[in-house]
């Protein structure tokens, strides 16, 4: 475990080193320059070249990736070019809303879809089962920010249920829970007919298992089967995808902060791209693929500790 | 042929299959389905309600929803299957030749794959269009960029398993040429698996086009996308609701219609791993 632990960790690093070398680099497809971008077309020379080397654009690209892991495992995520203030702030201050979305939208995701997915297993074929299967199609294929709209538009504008805009800043954590439900349901929508489709498939596998067979002619109630023995095992592949999750979670969230006008990572990344403030799409960026990263490798990490055959298929494999 | 009737068969496959088809010919027929130009604006009849008139009603510029839908429907299924295709091509091809390559080559192939999918989709996207700047043709590029590692990692591990087939050494052997033994014989054995691959993605491109055009980041005015139809509705949602409703219904019936129908496709071509629905 602790030898698949560290192999996992260097390749966490490397893959980390390899995004931001990308990242960084990626300026350089502007056409023209980032500096003169944004100085517009007007700025002398001169302003351009001292902006340049503020930004560090004048140095080869590889010193720029070191410098950019150097400075950010320091703390120092970069200077917002237009505040002039630093960038570390601005994006720490965005991380806690982002998480208290995508934290919401997973509980709600598995509280909603490892019930349904019981449930559709439980009796395969029946009325649960499939319309089950059909709400899932639906849950799934909608996109977020048309589910974000509708859910504003019904219970926001025409009901007034829920505040129109904004995460309840500094108005006591009753009114954030109050912002943050359209939000979370707008998030969670998809997943929850993914997790409920990966319960009913993984745990129908179980469920035709010997054990199960046993168990029940014991005379076990068919609840203790399904909830204490079935689920148990059917879970595993469930928190696979949650990894996979994290990602798209992230990438919903852009689009559901910036309708709901929530103060997040992806909100502030969309707004810096508008006004073409690189430093902090960098910054911003780099904080979502550190945290990408770092749940996959969690994830991993828990799969393998829950199921020790990945392990070993790991090692046998040889090559990685 | 066989797929669709299988498809046909299946009857969520059915529904998809009929919402593809109608959204297609939608798309195909627009200049001659629709009752207006999509881009002409009149103004004293902003927001008029749907009619016998303007079916779906008109936007805040009063241009007509219903002419606006249908050309949507042009750019959204075009630039989409556009896309896939493309990601198809070069992930077939950059898959192969991973598989063939010397190991060295085809290990830098698969790190760059590995980096591009260390993104989530839309942040890497979101980042590529920040430096590219907005418009179709850009957009095209970077939403190909960020499909194109699936399609490789499923060909590379087609090409693979296929590599060391008697019929495919036998044909080497007899001197087949390479190109040959690409096009007549890798190629059309490996497709099946990247056109079901292809199927299943066409929802999420829909989604990631429409979503980039919504944040302005993706196909711009006056052409008509149900991603900035759904943005200049939503900004005038006090106003009127209903072009918010009939770009999101749009939108979501498009991507609804192509679940349904790779799903069906997928269960088609591989009947052990559908049948789990």
């Amino acid at each position: 475990m602790v030898r698949y632990a560290l192999w996992q960790l260097a390749s966490l690093v490397a893959v980390l080193v390899g995004a931001t070398a990308i990242l960084v680099l990626l300026t350089n497809l502007i056409p023209g320059d980032a500096a003169s971008v944004l100085l517009g077309s007007r700025a002398t020379p001169d302003a351009v070249a001292a902006l340049r080397q503020s930004m560090g654009l004048d140095l080869p690209a590889y010193e720029r990736v070191a410098r950019f892991l150097w400075n950010a495992a320091h703390g120092d995520l970069g200077t917002d070019v237009i505040s002039g203030r630093p960038v570390t702030g601005t994006v720490l201050r965005a991380i806690p809303s982002t998480l208290m979305l995508a934290f919401g939208a997973i509980l709600v995701a598995i509280g909603l879809g490892v019930p349904l997915g019981v449930q559709a297993a439980a009796k395969p074929g029946g009325l649960v089962d499939r319309s089950t299967a059909f709400l899932a199609v639906g849950l799934i294929s909608t996109p977020s920010f048309v589910i974000a709209i509708l859910l504003l538009l019904v219970f926001s504008v025409q009901l007034g249920w829920t505040p129109v805009l904004g995460g309840g800043e500094g108005e006591g954590f009753w009114s954030q829970l109050h912002h943050l439900v359209l939000p979370v349901i707008a998030v969670s929508f998809g997943w929850i007919g993914y997790i409920a489709r990966q319960v009913r498939s993984s745990l129908l596998d179980v469920l035709g298992q010997s054990y199960i067979k046993t168990a029940r002619a014991y005379g076990l109630p068919d609840k203790t089967v399904l909830y204490k023995y079935a689920l148990k095992v059917a879970i595993i592949p469930v928190i696979s995808i949650l990894g996979v999750g994290v990602g798209d979670l992230i990438g919903k969230s852009v689009f559901v902060e910036t309708i709901f006008g929530r103060p997040g990572l992806g909100a502030l990344i969309n707004s810096a791209l508008r006004d073409r403030n690189y430093p902090v799409v960098q910054a911003g960026v780099f904080v979502v693929v550190f945290l990408y990263v770092f749940t996959n490798a969690m994830v991993d990490l828990l799969y393998a500790w829950l199921d020790p055959r990945i392990r070993e298929r790991f090692f046998r494999r040889g090559d990685h | 042929m066989d797929e669709l009737v299988s498809i046909w068969a299946n009857p969520t496959g059915r529904v998809g299959l009929i919402i593809v088809v109608t959204l297609s010919i939608c798309a195909i027929f627009a200049p001659i389905l629709a009752p207006y130009q999509p881009s002409a604006i009149n103004v004293p009849i902003r927001f008029s309600p749907p009619s016998t008139t303007h079916w779906l009603g008109t936007d805040q510029l009063g241009r007509d929803l219903f002419s606006r839908v249908l050309y949507g429907a042009r750019i959204a299924l075009g630039v989409s299957v556009a896309i896939t295709i493309l990601a198809l091509i070069v992930g077939a091809l950059l898959g192969i030749a991973a598989a063939y390559a010397p190991p060295l080559i085809e290990r830098a192939i698969l790190i760059v794959f590995d980096l591009v999918s260390s993104y989530p989709t839309v942040i890497l996207a979101l980042a590529f269009v920040a430096v590219l700047g907005p418009g179709v043709t850009n957009l095209i590029v970077v939403v190909t960029v960020v499909f194109v590692p699936q399609f490789g990692r499923v060909a590379r591990a087609q090409a693979l398993a296929l590599r060391h087939r008697s019929f495919l050494e036998a044909e080497v052997i007899l001197g087949a040429s390479p190109t040959r033994v690409l096009f007549h014989y890798l190629l059309p054995n490996i497709l099946g698996p990247l056109i079901v691959l292809a199927s299943m993605n066409v929802p999420s491109v829909i989604t990631l086009e429409a979503g980039l055009s919504f944040l302005g980041l993706g196909v711009r005015p006056p052409l008509a996308s149900w991603g900035s139809m759904l943005y200049d509705g939503f900004i005038n949602l006090n106003q009127a609701p209903w072009p918010v409703v009939i770009s999101a219904g749009a939108l979501s019936l498009a991507t609804l219609g192509f679940t349904l129908f790779g799903e069906a496709l997928q269960a088609a071509f591989d009947p052990q791993r559908g049948g789990n629905r």
